[in-house]
């Protein structure tokens, strides 16, 4: 008897003890979903874009330079003193869906485009291994011919543009960009409407603000042989609203169509551009979100 | 005999006090709003979360709170990705974690505001750090709320507020947590 006493008096204190739960092991959440944040600092990789999309009523103000080449030497400044410029506004409708216009100097070109994010990379309850942006652009040259008139339709090529990226850690960022233009036009000299390769570049995350930027371009058919693919590297440096990025090319032009397909100079022959682009962010209709 | 007796009385007396516990039971955070908020000459920055998960159980005196870092939604969204890419960095710590016990004289079934002290392990950023602070549990026609306003400071948990923005950034952040408790 003593015994059986005993023994329920011990499962009644363990009882007792068992009904203290883990109260922070209730709030688990196994269907919660991580979705992956700032695969890049911005908007661009450096020449072409990212996966990345400002959010809704987020207006940026994109400045870009490429000047003249470094092997103008002391003289030419190191190239400061020609310079390309785009000035740009892009805007988020909405967090996926982003509108940008842009003219260059270089041809006087306008550009303008539209750009989707489709998937978003995500772990937790969704599991999405890359994020993936749709980018298309349509570009306007509107430098004018001495000789003859040019009709609009003449000075109009299209991009496109499938953005696959993955965050692979913290520092570590990877994108391809299968690309295709087409170019209404083409002079004689040049070989084919329809020009189309393969992008890839990443970034290394250095410290928080600071990251290491490369960008490659691949033709698998090009617009004439004398093009080279577009090859950048830069630093990105991010404080606060503003994205400066410093880079490295050997294309001048910073539109899709430009860099991609018309890059006449060979960056590993030492034909190289110093450039920036410096980003502003803006939030428009500061209400609470 | 006499021994039989007092094994029956002790058996007795924890049976009471055990179901008592599961009785008194537990109550789980709806409709929470956390808020915080850090001041300077310079800028003033906000954010509030409305995901709390919380539990708080009166019989044992325990409770313990849960935030997504990603669900505090600020005005400007690029304060809210730099908050969470380049302060919190919430894909490392992707929650912040209040757990502890609370004392205080507190009776559910009288309506009446009493004060508590909340004493436990506060967690942000993967650093804990232990705090005690005041709670006010407000018991009114059968329903139950917590508010608690305490600060916080962001050096004590290894968030790093890099010197260009350092004018920008309070050193120490006010918070504020409103909740309603319902019983689970």
């Amino acid at each position: 008897m003593k015994k059986i006493l005993l023994t329920s008096l011990m499962m009644l204190i363990a009882l007792s003890a068992y009904a203290q739960d883990d109260l922070l092991g209730m709030l688990e959440d196994k269907n919660e979903v991580q979705y992956t944040k700032a695969t890049f600092k911005g908007t661009r990789l450096i020449n072409g874009h990212s996966v990345e999309t400002r959010k809704k009523n987020t207006m940026d103000l994109i400045i870009s330079h490429r000047f003249g080449e470094l092997s103008g030497g002391a003289y030419e400044l190191f190239g400061l003193d020609q310079s390309n410029v785009r000035i740009g506004l892009d805007y988020g409708v909405s967090d996926r869906f982003n509108v940008g216009l842009g003219r260059n100097s270089f041809e006087k070109t306008f550009d303008g485009y539209l750009k989707f994010k489709l998937l978003q990379q995500s772990k937790g309850g969704k599991n999405m291994p890359v994020s993936m942006t749709l980018f298309t652009s349509m570009a306007i040259k509107t430098l004018k011919n001495p000789n003859y008139e040019i009709s609009f339709k003449e000075k109009v090529s299209y991009s496109y543009q499938m953005l696959i990226a993955r965050k692979f850690s913290s520092s570590f960022s990877f994108q391809i960009m299968p690309t295709f233009i087409h170019f209404n036009t083409i002079t004689p000299e040049q070989d084919r409407n329809d020009i189309y390769g393969l992008g890839a570049g990443g970034r290394i995350k250095l410290t928080q603000r600071l990251s290491l930027n490369a960008e490659y371009y691949y033709q698998m058919k090009t617009l004439t042989d004398q093009t080279f693919n577009s090859f950048a590297i830069g630093f990105d440096i991010e404080t606060g609203g503003h994205v400066f990025q410093l880079q490295f090319t050997n294309s001048q032009a910073m539109n899709e169509k430009g860099f991609f397909a018309e890059t006449t100079n060979d960056f590993f022959n030492g034909d190289i551009h110093f450039g920036f682009n410096i980003s502003r962010s803006f939030q428009l209709n500061t209400k609470k979100r | 005999m006499k021994t039989q007796h007092l094994y029956i009385g002790l058996i007795l007396i924890l049976c009471s006090l055990s179901f008592n516990s599961l009785a008194q039971g537990k109550y789980k955070l709806t409709s929470s709003k956390v808020h915080f908020f850090s001041e300077t000459v310079v800028e003033n920055i906000e954010a509030y979360t409305q995901k709390t998960q919380g539990v708080i159980d009166f019989a044992a005196n325990k409770f313990a709170f849960k935030i997504p870092n990603v669900s505090f939604k600020f005005e400007k969204s690029l304060m809210q990705e730099h908050f969470n890419e380049n302060y919190m960095e919430s894909e490392k710590y992707p929650h912040s974690v209040f757990t502890g016990a609370i004392e205080g004289d507190l009776n559910l079934k009288k309506d009446g505001e009493y004060k508590v002290a909340v004493k436990g392990d506060l967690k942000i950023h993967g650093v804990s750090k232990n705090r005690s602070f005041d709670a006010i549990i407000k018991v009114a026609g059968g329903k139950v709320s917590i508010h608690s306003e305490f600060k916080v400071t962001v050096a004590d948990h290894k968030i790093k507020i890099p010197s260009v923005v350092f004018m920008n950034i309070a050193e120490v952040i006010d918070v504020q947590i409103k909740a309603d408790l319902e019983k689970i």
